[in-house]
């Protein structure tokens, strides 16, 4: 896009320039940081005519909603960082319906003072995601906040889909011997972001695992449109998500931790710090609940997908009144996966 | 996993437990207590009660440095995290648990209070080098363990003049905590299955896995010599677990009764003497100390030496000593003592619950009554 010299006759200084209260006080920097920046970067139809919302051609049948704040510490971590993060989380978010992501909008609350060339990267990186899964961000928002009353950037990200005629995706269609599947390892994305903190400072290879996994989905759902549950254990693991499963299909889960892969370096760090990979987050897996007699096909589906090549059976669907999600350990014994109490602690001993 | 997967190995426990089975004697029970929070963990997570007779029974014992703590001590912490200008460092789990007043020191952090978790006390340290106008007190607990990295800070404190730190000592020792469990009152004998129990009886210990690294296997001769139990030092991997109870079994059939290592590949007789001269060095061992559910035990913890009095935060800061009582519900001493099993407790999983603990078992993931209901309550809700 060219720059309009005579709205904007100085350009944004985005190697030195810091986000100003004037950036989100709705004047001409605004104007001009979201034409130089926000839609440089996301450059499409809908942001170019500049109107307040934007206006979209739907296809037919049932649309989702889904909507995801990202407030990640650091902001940059190995494998991804908060821009191609929110966009990832939402799509994700509406393919957990089983449906085809459309559209994005994106809000920012930017502290003042945060440096805009890690703006521009943020925004570029998010632009690349959008792009990279056909996602287009249609609207958006920004408010800047005083020094100290944010912590750099927060981003919120609210996406619409679209259903396919014949799949009826949630957590409250699981019964009693459906397969439990994983799309693969677990722990990556929480263990590259602790990594990456300040006071640990440990020097691994992992890296996020962040994805936008709405095309596994498709290609699952057009597979096996019975698919009675799609699930992305993000925030408190497999442990928590399949804890909520549980609870909202009235029924227990039997799992074998032989089958749960784990990557090395994540088994590591985890038993370095006393945590458990069960426990910790994930942002480009998922979880499918199908009935047993479709499980096979939905695993050789999985495999075939770049992002489901460690796809595994880790366990089925149980009737039990306690809703309780039990595991045979690789031990030979068998142990709750109960939910976490308040946020994962590392342990002292 | 080098050096881990080795000692997890499915098919290597299933020989073991099936040698257990051998080996127990069905006309008899076996009450074996681990005194560790990490052995507790390794049970529970791995399911090794699974693998064990019906007649063979783990006790969890004391050995959870967060749970024992008292609420009044911890309630001290938070007053002191939320005086201006200090800094409270402190490990992870103990962040959660409830003080005196059912306070925390994560709430505490939430009205302001700059509260830090840390992995070490070097990064306590670290802080009073950065903040150099803010007191940064370290929350020090746990056992013989944790206990020499904090003698280290102390010295480092003072051979750098770092007058900005402290370090509020309330580390424990395990031995006096192994005494008072096998001095306690028994109730009188009944019958179970057939079989005379005296409940509360421990017929033998697992012993401390990394707190013997530093102590070694010796300071545990008593309770051979006076209490005429075995003991058997073993690691913390599952494997270790198993193989303790079979040499604690083989003890106890044999009527041979002394302390044994299982645990030879990091613990030797005499420990880790460089450890303990530091220990020695920085700390001295208090009259009494008080023990969440165990109540005050003689000579059980240690204080800061007056030699290192600049860096003890309760020579620094007016501490008051806070009263805490726990619930009247709660009867976590028989729990911690194996008369009553935790799914015992009428307030277990109703009143008392990992989120809102009411008593010391509940407190951390490695309490007894916690270590049950994470990962364990399942079995109850199959017999019921």
């Amino acid at each position: 896009m060219n720059p309009r010299r005579d709205v904007f006759p100085h350009r944004l200084d985005l190697q030195h320039g810091c986000v100003e209260l004037s950036h989100g006080g709705g004047g001409r920097a605004m104007a001009q940081l979201i034409e130089e920046l926000f839609l440089a970067a996301f450059d499409n139809a809908w942001l170019r005519a500049q109107d307040d919302g934007a206006r979209l051609m739907v296809p037919p049948g049932r649309l989702t909603i889904a909507t995801d704040s990202h407030v990640v510490s650091p902001l940059f971590f190995p494998g991804g960082d908060i821009g191609c993060l929110s966009v990832h989380g939402t799509i994700n978010d509406v393919a957990m319906a089983g449906a085809w992501p459309l559209y994005l909008a994106a809000t920012f609350i930017l502290e003042e003072g945060f440096p805009l060339a890690d703006l521009k990267r943020i925004v570029d990186s998010m632009a690349h995601a959008a792009r990279h899964a056909g996602v287009p961000i249609v609207t958006g928002d920004t408010k800047v906040v005083e020094r100290g009353k944010g912590d750099g950037v927060f981003i919120t990200t609210t996406g619409i889909g679209v259903i396919p005629e014949g799949v009826a995706v949630s957590a409250h269609q699981a019964q009693p011997g459906d397969a439990i599947l994983l799309s693969g390892s677990l722990g990556d994305h929480g263990m590259a972001v602790m990594a990456q903190r300040e006071n640990l400072r440990f020097d691994t290879s992992i890296e996020s695992d962040t994805a936008a996994l709405h095309k596994l989905v498709a290609a699952m759902v057009a597979a096996v449109p019975g698919i009675h549950c799609l699930r992305d254990p993000t925030r408190g693991g497999l442990g928590c998500a399949l804890n909520e499963i549980a609870q909202q299909a009235g029924a227990g889960m039997r799992l074998r931790e032989a089958a749960i892969p784990v990557h090395e370096p994540v088994r590591a760090l985890c038993e370095f710090l006393g945590l458990d990979p069960l426990y910790v987050a994930n942002e480009g897996k998922l979880l499918a609940i199908c009935p047993a007699e479709f499980a096979d096909t939905l695993l050789a589906v999985m495999h075939g997908h770049s992002l489901g090549r460690e796809a595994a059976i880790i366990g089925e669907v149980v009737a039990d009144p306690h809703c309780f999600v039990e595991m045979a350990t690789v031990f030979g014994g068998r142990r709750l996966v109960d939910w976490l109490s308040g946020e994962q602690l590392p342990r002292i001993c | 996993m080098k050096y881990l997967d080795e000692f997890r190995d499915g098919q290597l426990a299933r020989g073991l437990a099936a040698r257990i089975c051998q080996e127990t004697d069905s006309t008899r029970h076996y009450a074996l207590m681990e005194f560790c929070g990490g052995h507790t963990h390794a049970i529970c997570r791995y399911g090794i009660e699974d693998l064990l007779p019906g007649n063979v029974r783990l006790i969890h014992g004391p050995g959870c440095p967060v749970c024992v703590l008292p609420g009044g001590r911890l309630q001290a912490a938070i007053d002191l995290a939320e005086q201006e200008r200090v800094i409270l460092c402190g490990y992870g789990d103990l962040l959660r648990v409830p003080g005196a007043r059912g306070d925390t020191l994560l709430k505490a952090k939430a009205r302001g209070a700059d509260v830090r978790m840390v992995y070490s006390v070097d990064d306590a340290l670290d802080a009073a080098c950065t903040h150099p106008n803010q007191q940064v007190v370290f929350f020090a607990i746990g056992f013989e363990t944790t206990t020499p990295p904090t003698a280290v800070a102390i010295q480092q404190a003072r051979r750098e003049g770092l007058g900005n730190f402290s370090v509020y000592c309330n580390h424990v020792l395990t031995p006096p905590a192994l005494r008072a469990l096998l001095a306690a009152p028994l109730p009188s004998p009944h019958r179970r299955q057939g079989i005379v129990q005296i409940k509360g009886q421990i017929d033998g210990f697992i012993g401390p896995a990394h707190v013997s690294t530093i102590i070694g296997s010796q300071p545990y001769e008593f309770v051979a010599t006076d209490y005429q139990r075995p003991l058997v030092i073993a690691g913390f991997e599952p494997l270790d677990v198993l193989q303790a109870i079979l040499m604690l079994i083989r003890q106890i059939n044999a009527n041979d009764v002394r302390v044994d290592n299982e645990y030879t590949r990091a613990v030797s007789p005499e420990g880790n003497r460089k450890a303990q001269r530091l220990m020695d060095e920085v700390f001295t061992i208090r009259p009494s100390f008080e023990w969440r559910g165990l109540g005050e035990l003689p000579g059980s913890a240690l204080a800061i030496r007056p030699a290192f009095a600049d860096w003890d935060a309760e020579r620094r800061f007016t501490i008051p000593a806070i009263p805490a009582i726990d619930h009247k519900a709660c009867i976590c001493a028989e729990v911690l003592r194996g008369v009553t099993r935790p799914e015992e407790c009428k307030v277990f999983a109703t009143a008392c619950t990992p989120d809102h603990p009411l008593g010391a078992c509940m407190v951390s993931a490695e309490g007894a009554c916690a270590a049950h209901y994470h990962y364990g309550r399942f079995r109850q809700a199959a017999a019921s």
